[in-house]
């Protein structure tokens, strides 16, 4: 399982990383935005994207709609990792097809449970 | 600065003049007599124009003194951004970030230094507890007790330098914490600066409002466009807001009405 976290923040970044190696999954890379992520997921093989919402160049929902738009990468799961807490965003990002959302700040319980849900919908 | 009183008595001084001249202006019109009325004309332009230069005389002494009070050097071209009390907001706030960099970025450092001792001792624990229960129901053969007891005395040894460690680790994690003094006081003091600057803008905001009454220049007010894309970051308030979800729970609640 090879997992890309987007975040502007390092030390974010650097949290999820550390939240997912607790989960079992030791395999993730980091991009900075949008623009630095969507070159990654076309080459790299990724087979899911944590992402936030507000960053520089090119933003998260940005980077979902791109992403949903792109036949390679269509069916990639991407659960959205945000302060974003606006309800119009959460169903803008419900509507670009988003698989999972959890507002910032989350605990180590949120993460783990939003991300076994995704996988659990996509094996059923 | 004119004080707020008199601020206000040109402005009306200049409005009753308008009114009261008026109608002297429709008096003389009625009466055929345009002569007067053009001369009352004359005056209403003079009043005009008077009262104008006053407002517009103290706008430019608010915003100079609204200038003083930015700490902006006018006379220095290329080292305005560095006078200014704004430009020193921002380095005061990258200082905040470069801070709060560190402390996080230390305290996870410490953090990961940790989790592989806790780890590493658990298991040691684990295998002498496996190898302990053998011994007792005397399931162990003479090598394998050597090694056990060999192995004992080296996980008390390893234990008694994990525990030094995790504790020096977690007081260091304590420490790094002190950055909450400092960015608290220069937080404190960039809210200071901006609640001066926004009482300064008002007031210029008042004097310009007058200097467009009294000219009826009117503003085409345009309507901000909000674009949720771009992202608002941390909301406050948000438990009592509507707009806004206060918790995990109101996202999944969203979520779900949505069909998720």
């Amino acid at each position: 399982m090879k997992i890309l976290v987007v975040d502007d923040f390092s030390t974010m970044r650097r949290i999820i990383k550390n939240l997912l190696r607790d989960l079992g999954f030791t395999n993730a890379d980091e991009a900075d935005d949008g623009q630095t992520a969507l070159p990654m997921l076309k080459t790299g093989k990724y087979d899911f994207l944590v992402t936030d919402w507000n960053m520089p160049g090119m933003t998260g929902i940005d980077l979902l709609r791109a992403v949903r738009a792109d036949d390679s990468l269509k069916t990639l799961p991407v659960l959205m990792v945000t302060a974003e807490a606006k309800r119009d965003q959460i169903v803008a990002a419900a509507q670009a097809g988003v698989n999972g959302y959890v507002v910032k700040p989350f605990t180590a319980a949120v993460l783990k449970e939003k991300i076994e849900k995704i996988f659990e919908r996509i094996d059923s | 600065m004119a004080g707020p009183q008199d601020k206000g008595a040109v402005l009306t001084d200049f409005e009753e003049t308008l009114s009261s001249q008026a109608n002297r202006l429709v008096d003389h019109i009625q009466r055929g007599d345009f002569s007067g009325a053009l001369g009352v004309i004359s005056d209403l332009n003079e009043t005009r124009d008077r009262t104008l230069y006053q407002e517009v005389g103290k706008l430019t002494r608010t915003l100079h003194e609204a200038i003083r009070n930015f700490n902006i050097d006018t006379g220095n071209e290329h080292s305005q951004e560095e006078l200014s009390k704004i430009s020193d907001a921002s380095d005061r706030l990258a200082y905040v970030v470069d801070l709060t960099n560190k402390a996080a970025n230390k305290t996870m450092d410490l953090v990961e230094e940790s989790m592989p001792l806790a780890v590493a001792t658990k298991d040691e624990a684990a295998y002498l507890k496996e190898a302990w229960g053998r011994l007792r129901r005397r399931e162990m053969d003479p090598s394998e007790f050597r090694e056990l007891y060999k192995r004992i005395d080296i996980f008390f040894a390893d234990l008694t330098r994990n525990s030094d460690k995790v504790y020096e680790n977690l007081s260091n994690i304590l420490l790094a914490q002190d950055f909450q003094d400092l960015t608290g006081q220069v937080i404190q003091k960039v809210t200071k600066l901006v609640r001066d600057v926004e009482v300064n803008l008002v007031s210029l905001v008042v004097m310009a409002g007058k200097v467009d009454r009294i000219t009826g220049t009117r503003h085409e007010v345009v309507e901000e466009v909000k674009n949720d894309s771009l992202g608002h970051g941390p909301q406050m308030n948000a438990d009592k807001r509507t707009d806004v979800v206060s918790s995990q729970d109101d996202v999944d609640d969203l979520l779900s009405s949505l069909g998720f």
